[in-house]
This record gives structure tokens, C-alpha cells and sequence, in this order.
């Protein structure tokens, strides 16, 4: 079984109704590590060490955040850079994240209509996302597609139950290895047949 | 003379030393364990007491009013306008039902229509001090059962004047001529036509509430000022003692007044400070009180007519536990609510001795009359406690839901979660934080000026010294989540820490601390939140003098934090240490050696170890040796 850690940035956490159904569906989950930055670092002072020792511990890292400005928000990112380091991550002697898996789990307020050449974004989310996946894959990651939660502003309690049951399911999923032959080619997890079939009662 | 006295003094109080003690060891409220020390020492049992009983409780009635001024505190203005439809509603109709099924049933066993009348007003009065001692003792103050007793106990006493400006009616105009100044109630207006009795009873009453307003806060406040604890105790007494007599003077219950100025104190900073200072005094006069109903139970009476007595309490205590059950059932109490008010308010109160003796000296009453009914009184009273025992032991837990309903009656006592000792330039801090998240803590402090100025500005501050547990306690410490210690007296916050750590350890202590010295003392208490005052500060300062010589301010910063983090690990390191003075000042000259050795080492290795994100000489250098191969 995996052990799963999930490394969540949200700086309004608080106020995100979306996140906070997500959050409180797999924080407690067997296997899953829930690691709140902002709680934990609320003055960006990322204890490094502790931070690689709970990277070492778990097989898939999830950065889950919000899409703030087509990225994650500034402590992730700060997360990123002091932790990621250089002869550790990646370089000639940084094995130490080798062959884990990575994937991002982010919420948007716009609807996945909007994320595409033709919409109002112009790119999709796949392609705002490359600089996380060319960072999984310098430090020897397998990058998975996004799970995503897309049009949070008008979401409806029905759909939003929906996509939290899809998370708890898409948890259990990787708890046991995705066969990532098949999901290669899925834009968003959200779309594979496993996840598909997850529908609210 | 003062020989009696101190022998008198001396027979209660070891009453209450033996009796009381017993009573809760077997789990029986302290009232009971009062009233039977009361019958022990009695003129039937061991005569310690003889006739001089009935004048020891008219004294200690003055308990009762006592204990109604501790509860007005307790509910503001605002909440007691709330409260007006369940006294309204819930006493009316517990008083009218009570008073018109007894009057049937004492017509129907052969009394006079005006003395089932006398009766049946006295038997609708329940006993304030039984009733809201248990409730009180048992913490149900904050249930429904606590707030409708209440309710029901406080228009009885509102009720009670009207019954005894109704009884001197029902004489016979011949027989009303009365000279006996042993009458409880010495109407100063009793000459005057009604309209102005009314005028000057609401007078009284907007004195009342000037007086709590513009007389004795100012008072309080001059008097706090000297610092004199026991001329605060003094105030105290004062206030209540000139409540009641100003109250007794123009006719109302003493016990109303008192309650009313209460209520207008109950808004005011020294609402803990008299809270804590009247209540000894209130138990003390409670518990004579209760010994005093104890040793007037006349025995010579039960043994005369012992079925009919008997069958009169019963008769009485069943009589009442119906009509309150209903009561209780039409204002939609929960079942073991309704159980408990049943139970509870099913005796005949202390203001049934005033209305018979009053109705005795008018002649409507008989010699026998009077003794039997005062027998059943003090009777009903001795075994609510009782019965009150068999109701929770044997009734209740078969009725299903909890018995304590939390909270629903949120305005009897409004408590914070957090308390705030202190409120100077620290203090005031934190609170303002606080607030601005509102969060209002209940705040303490002993400088009586600057409570003053900081009420003014909205705050809830309240005058005294924390140290002191009676204090915390009306302040709420029990109901308190959180206690920050503001204060800078190194030997205070110890001494405070220490009290509340041994007797609420489940409140969490959040402590200022001088300097590390103190630090340690609160660390090796085993109290984990502390906070040396200048710490942050002076490091910033610090960091602020090494951005003026240039140095960059995100690094300073970084740097800063991890400065902070090492000394707050030394110190607890620290803490576990052995302590003699000397061995303090070795380890302390050590301790800083060795942190400035570990800084040393980390302005060696640049910010190799704990911060080498994007160091770019790392990565030339892995980048030189592929170009070199």
C-alpha cells in the first residue's frame, strides 16, 4: 500500500467551502498524511529538514492548492524552493523523490470551459501546470494528471458532495497504484473510468 | 450576655461542623445536613437551643436576601427583561393553581374560608433558600429546571407583598388594630392613601437603581482606591444592608430589593469583587438559616396531631408537585426537567413564617392553627432535600434524557472562554488582538482608575486581584478555556499559575514571563505557554541595527527566526535542569556559549545546512565538474 502525503497550501483556507468538503474528507484517511503549510508555516519559515524526512516516508505527494494566478499560492512555491534542493532532489546525487509519484490536486473558480484555446484563459490547465510537471519529472517523479474541482464560484452542494467522493475514491486509487499505463493519456483523473463512475446519491 | 452569645455561636456552628460534613459524605445536599443539625440541637432533641430559635431565623433570613443580591449580579439588565414572560407566565400560574387547590382542599377538611385562604397563600410560596441552594450546589443554575425556578421563586417574592397587603383585609375592622412591633414589616407608609404608597414604592425603586448607578460605583471605586480589601467586604455588607432596610421601610421584600440591586450592580467592574466578598457571608447565613427552620420544628405539636400533620405534608407536597408538573408541561419542559422543578419547589417557603405570624397577630389565625401550619412549613422545607435525593437516584435515571441540558438558557451567566489577568500596556495588547477577532475575554485587573477609564471605552473589565481564587472563580475560571496571565509580578504569576494549575488543570495557561528566569519557574511547573516579554522585540530591534549597516532584510529576517528558535529550545533545555542560584548563572554563561558557537557555525557555512535553496556556488560547481570531464 502507498502511503500518500498530501501537501496542502491554502492561505484562506477558512473561507474556501470547496476545500474545506475536500479537506475533510481525507485528512483522516488511513495512509494519508495531511500536511496544512499554512498552519504549519504561517511565517514561511519551512523547517527543511522535517520536510525532506516526510518526503521520504511517502510513496505519492499530492500538492493540492488553489489555481492562484494559473499556480499555486506563494507558500507552496516557497515550499518548492527550499525543500527541492540541489545534490537532494535533483543533480547528480539527488535520487532522494526517485521514481515517487506527483500530482496536482487544485480548485479553480472558473468552469473547465473556460480553460482552453478558445476560452477566456486561453490554455488549458494541463499547460498552466507544466512547470510542476517538469519539476516532478527533474527530480525522477512520475507526474500523474490533475484531479481538479473546476467552477468553485457557483459550484452546487449536489456537485460538490460529487467531487469530494471522487477525491476519497481517487485516495483509496492511489493507495494501490493507478495502472498508469491507462491514465497516461487522461487530461484530468477526474476522467478516468474509475473516477467517472463516482456519482453523488 | 456575650457569653450566651458566643455559647449560642458556639452550639451552630458545630452543628454545622458535624452535621455538614456527614450529609456529603453520603452525598446529600448540605441543606439537609443543616437541617438536621438544626433539629439535633433543637429544644426537642438536645435542647441547646430553646425559644430563641425564631429570633436566630429572622436574622438569618437575612441570607436569603443576601444570596437574591448575588444572583441579580449574575443577570444583567438586559437578560432579566428577557427572562419577564417565563416569571410572568410560569410563576402566575404555579401561584393562582397552587392557591386555588388548596383553598378547596382546606374548605373541604372543615377550615374557616379566611383561614384556607392564609393558608393556601403560604403553602403557594416555595423556599427561595432550598430551592436555589441545591440548584446552585448542583451547577443547574444554567438548565432550564435552574432558569424556571428561578423564574418561578423571584414573582413569588414580587407576589408576596401583595399577600400581605391583601391579609389585614380579611380582619374583622375591630381587630385590626395591631401594636405589636413584633411584626416583621413596620409599614412607615402603612397611613398613607394608596396612590401615594404606590408613588413612593416605585420611588424606592428608581432610587434603588440611581443609587446602584451614581452612588455606590463611585463609592466602590473611592474605597478600592485605598486598597483595604476589608473595607471592600465592608461596602459590600453596606450596600445589601441598606437595600433591604430601604426596601422593609416602604414594604417590599428586602430580598427584592436586594435582588434588583443586583441586577443594577451587574453591569458594573466590581460585580466579582462583591461576588466574592458577600459569599461567605451569604453561606454562613444560609446555613444558620437553614439550622434556625431545623430547630423550630416543634415536636410537641407532631406529637399532639401526629396523622393530621403528617397528612398535611403529604397532602401539601403532592398538592404542589401537581400543579408545578403541569406548569412545567404547558411551558414544554423536557421530562427530567420537569421532574426536577416538580421536586424541587415542592415545599413551603420561609415566607409562609412571615405571613402566618402576620395573619396570627391580626387574630385570623389561632394559636393552633399557626403551630401546626409553621410545623408543616419547616417539615415540607426538611424533606424537599430528601425527596430531592430519591427523585435523582431513582426517578430520573429512568427518564431517559441527560440531566444537564446545556446551556439552553444562555443569559443567567454569560461566561468567556478566555480571561485575561492584567491589563496594562501588555495586557491591553493582547486584549485589543483579541477583541479584534472578537473575541472578548473577561478581563481582571487591580488598578481600580484604569478599570474605570477602560470601561468607559467599552471594554469588560472588572476590579481585583487575580490571585486570589474566590475571584477567578465568580470570574468564571471553571467555564474558562483559556487564562492569560498579563501581569508583571514575577511572585503573582507564579503563585497564580500554581492555583489555578492545582485546581482547573483544564484550563490552559498562557503566561507573561519577565525574563528567562522566570521563564524557567513557570517551565518547570510544567506550564508550556510561556512568553518572555522582550524576546521578539529586541530581536527585531536587533535585526533592524543590521539592516541599517546594511545588510539585506529578508536574510536578517531568516536569520532572526532561527535565532528565536534556538533560544526558545535552549531554555527549555534549560528548564529540566537542576536550579541553585550559582549552577543558573554556570548553565546560563554555558547555554549562550554554545549558541554562539552554533551561530558561528552558521555564518561559517554560509547558509549551507539549513538554507542552501538556490546557493548557485553549489551548483557551478556540480555544473564545472561535468564541463571538466
Amino acid at each position: 500500500m502507498n502511503r500518500i502525503l498530501i501537501l496542502f497550501a491554502h492561505p484562506k483556507f477558512e473561507q474556501s467551502r470547496a476545500n474545506k468538503a475536500l479537506v475533510k474528507m481525507i485528512e483522516n484517511k488511513e495512509g494519508v498524511t495531511f500536511h496544512d503549510l499554512y498552519e504549519r508555516y504561517p511565517d514561511f519559515n519551512i523547517d527543511i529538514i522535517s520536510e525532506k524526512k516526510l518526503l521520504a516516508e511517502h510513496d505519492v505527494i499530492v500538492w493540492h492548492h488553489p489555481f492562484y494566478w494559473y499556480s499555486c499560492p506563494p507558500l507552496m512555491k516557497q515550499w518548492m524552493d527550499v525543500v527541492l534542493e540541489f545534490g537532494w532532489a535533483y543533480g547528480a546525487n539527488g535520487t532522494a523523490l526517485q521514481s515517487k509519484k506527483c500530482l496536482n490536486v487544485i480548485t479553480t473558480g472558473g468552469t473547465r470551459a473556460v480553460y482552453c484555446s478558445e476560452g477566456s484563459n486561453n490554455y488549458s490547465v494541463n499547460e498552466f501546470l507544466r512547470p510542476f510537471e517538469q519539476t516532478a519529472r527533474l527530480c525522477g517523479m512520475e507526474y500523474l494528471p490533475p484531479f481538479t474541482v473546476m467552477g468553485t464560484h457557483n459550484i452546487s452542494d449536489k456537485d460538490l458532495e460529487e467531487y469530494t467522493l471522487k477525491y476519497e475514491q481517487l485516495i483509496c486509487e492511489l493507495r494501490q497504484s493507478l495502472p498508469f499505463d491507462k491514465i497516461r493519456n487522461c487530461e484530468f483523473l477526474n476522467d478516468t473510468p474509475q473516477l467517472k463512475k463516482v456519482t453523488s446519491k | 450576655m456575650s457569653g450566651s452569645i458566643f455559647f449560642a455561636a458556639i452550639v451552630f456552628l458545630t452543628g454545622a461542623i458535624i452535621c455538614v460534613p456527614i450529609a456529603k459524605k453520603f452525598g446529600l445536599s448540605s441543606v439537609l445536613g443543616y437541617l438536621l443539625a438544626g433539629i439535633l440541637i433543637g429544644p426537642y432533641l438536645l435542647g441547646f437551643v430553646g425559644d430563641e430559635g425564631q429570633d436566630i431565623l429572622h436574622f438569618a433570613e437575612f441570607g436569603v436576601v443576601m444570596m437574591l443580591f448575588l444572583i441579580g449580579l449574575e443577570i444583567e439588565p438586559k437578560s432579566f427583561w428577557q427572562m419577564r414572560k417565563t416569571i410572568i407566565g410560569m410563576g402566575g400560574a404555579q401561584v393562582l393553581g397552587t392557591m386555588i387547590v388548596s383553598f378547596l382542599l382546606f374548605t373541604t377538611i372543615g377550615f374557616d374560608w379566611k383561614v384556607s385562604l392564609i393558608i393556601s397563600m403560604a403553602v403557594s410560596l416555595s423556599s427561595t433558600a432550598i430551592t436555589l441552594q441545591t440548584i446552585k450546589e448542583n451547577g443547574l443554575m444554567n438548565t432550564t429546571y435552574g432558569a424556571s425556578s428561578f423564574s418561578i421563586l423571584l414573582f413569588q417574592d414580587i407576589i408576596v407583598i401583595l399577600m400581605l397587603a391583601v391579609i389585614p383585609l380579611l380582619t374583622d375592622s375591630e381587630k385590626a388594630a395591631i401594636a405589636d412591633d413584633h411584626s416583621d414589616h413596620i409599614y412607615l407608609l402603612e397611613n398613607l392613601p394608596l396612590g401615594l404608597q404606590a408613588l413612593a414604592i416605585f420611588l424606592s425603586v428608581v432610587t434603588v437603581v440611581l443609587a446602584g448607578r451614581y452612588f455606590f460605583v463611585p463609592m466602590l471605586r473611592l474605597v478600592a482606591k485605598t486598597r483595604l480589601r476589608e473595607l471592600l467586604s465592608a461596602s459590600a455588607l453596606l450596600i445589601v444592608i441598606a437595600l433591604a432596610y430601604l426596601m422593609e421601610l416602604v414594604g417590599l421584600s428586602p430580598a427584592l430589593g436586594a435582588f434588583l440591586g443586583g441586577v443594577v450592580l451587574a453591569t458594573s467592574e466590581f460585580k466579582h469583587e462583591l461576588e466574592s466578598n458577600l459569599e461567605p457571608f451569604k453561606g454562613l447565613l444560609l446555613g444558620l438559616f437553614f439550622m434556625a427552620v431545623g430547630a423550630s420544628i416543634n415536636f410537641i405539636v407532631i406529637g399532639d396531631n401526629p396523622l393530621m400533620i403528617s397528612g398535611l405534608v403529604v397532602a401539601v407536597i403532592v398538592l404542589k408537585a401537581l400543579i408545578l408538573f403541569l406548569v412545567a408541561a404547558i411551558f414544554k419542559l423536557k421530562a427530567d426537567q420537569r421532574l426536577l422543578l416538580t421536586i424541587g419547589l415542592a415545599q413551603i417557603g420561609e415566607f409562609a413564617f412571615v405571613l402566618l405570624s402576620f395573619a396570627y397577630q391580626l387574630n385570623i389565625l389561632d394559636r393552633v392553627e399557626l403551630d401546626m401550619m409553621l410545623v408543616v412549613t419547616a417539615l415540607t422545607m426538611t424533606l424537599t432535600p430528601i425527596l430531592g435525593i430519591i427523585n435523582e437516584r431513582l426517578i430520573l435515571p429512568r427518564v431517559g434524557t441527560k440531566k444537564a441540558e446545556t446551556r439552553q438558557v444562555d443569559h443567567i451567566a454569560k461566561t468567556h472562554k478566555v480571561i485575561l489577568v492584567g491589563f496594562g500596556h501588555f495586557g491591553s495588547t493582547v486584549g485589543r488582538f483579541l477583541r479584534s477577532y472578537g473575541i472578548e475575554a473577561t478581563i481582571l485587573d487591580n488598578d481600580s482608575n484604569r478599570v474605570d477609564l477602560l470601561r468607559k471605552m467599552g471594554f469588560e473589565v472588572y476590579y481585583g486581584d487575580a490571585t486570589r481564587m474566590d475571584l477567578l472563580e465568580s470570574a468564571g475560571i471553571a467555564e474558562a478555556k483559556i487564562l492569560i496571565s498579563a501581569i508583571d509580578n514575577s511572585d503573582n504569576v507564579i503563585h497564580l499559575a500554581k492555583m489555578v494549575k492545582e485546581k482547573y488543570p483544564n484550563v490552559k495557561l498562557m503566561l507573561r514571563a519577565k525574563n528567562r528566569y522566570d521563564a524557567y519557574d513557570l517551565l518547570n511547573m510544567g506550564v508550556e505557554d510561556v512568553y518572555r516579554e522582550s524576546l521578539e522585540t529586541s530581536v527585531k530591534m536587533a535585526g533592524d541595527a543590521l539592516n541599517h549597516l546594511g545588510f539585506r532584510k529578508y536574510t536578517i529576517y531568516r536569520q532572526a527566526q532561527k535565532f528565536i528558535q534556538y533560544d526558545e529550545e535552549g531554555l527549555r533545555r534549560m528548564a529540566d535542569k537542576p536550579k541553585t542560584k550559582e549552577e543558573y548563572i554556570f548553565k546560563a554563561k554555558e547555554e549562550i556559549k554554545q549558541q554562539e558557537k552554533q551561530l558561528e557555525e552558521d555564518l561559517k557555512r554560509g547558509i549551507i545546512e539549513f538554507d542552501n535553496h538556490w546557493d548557485s556556488e553549489q551548483m557551478r560547481a556540480a555544473h564545472n565538474v561535468v564541463k571538466d570531464k
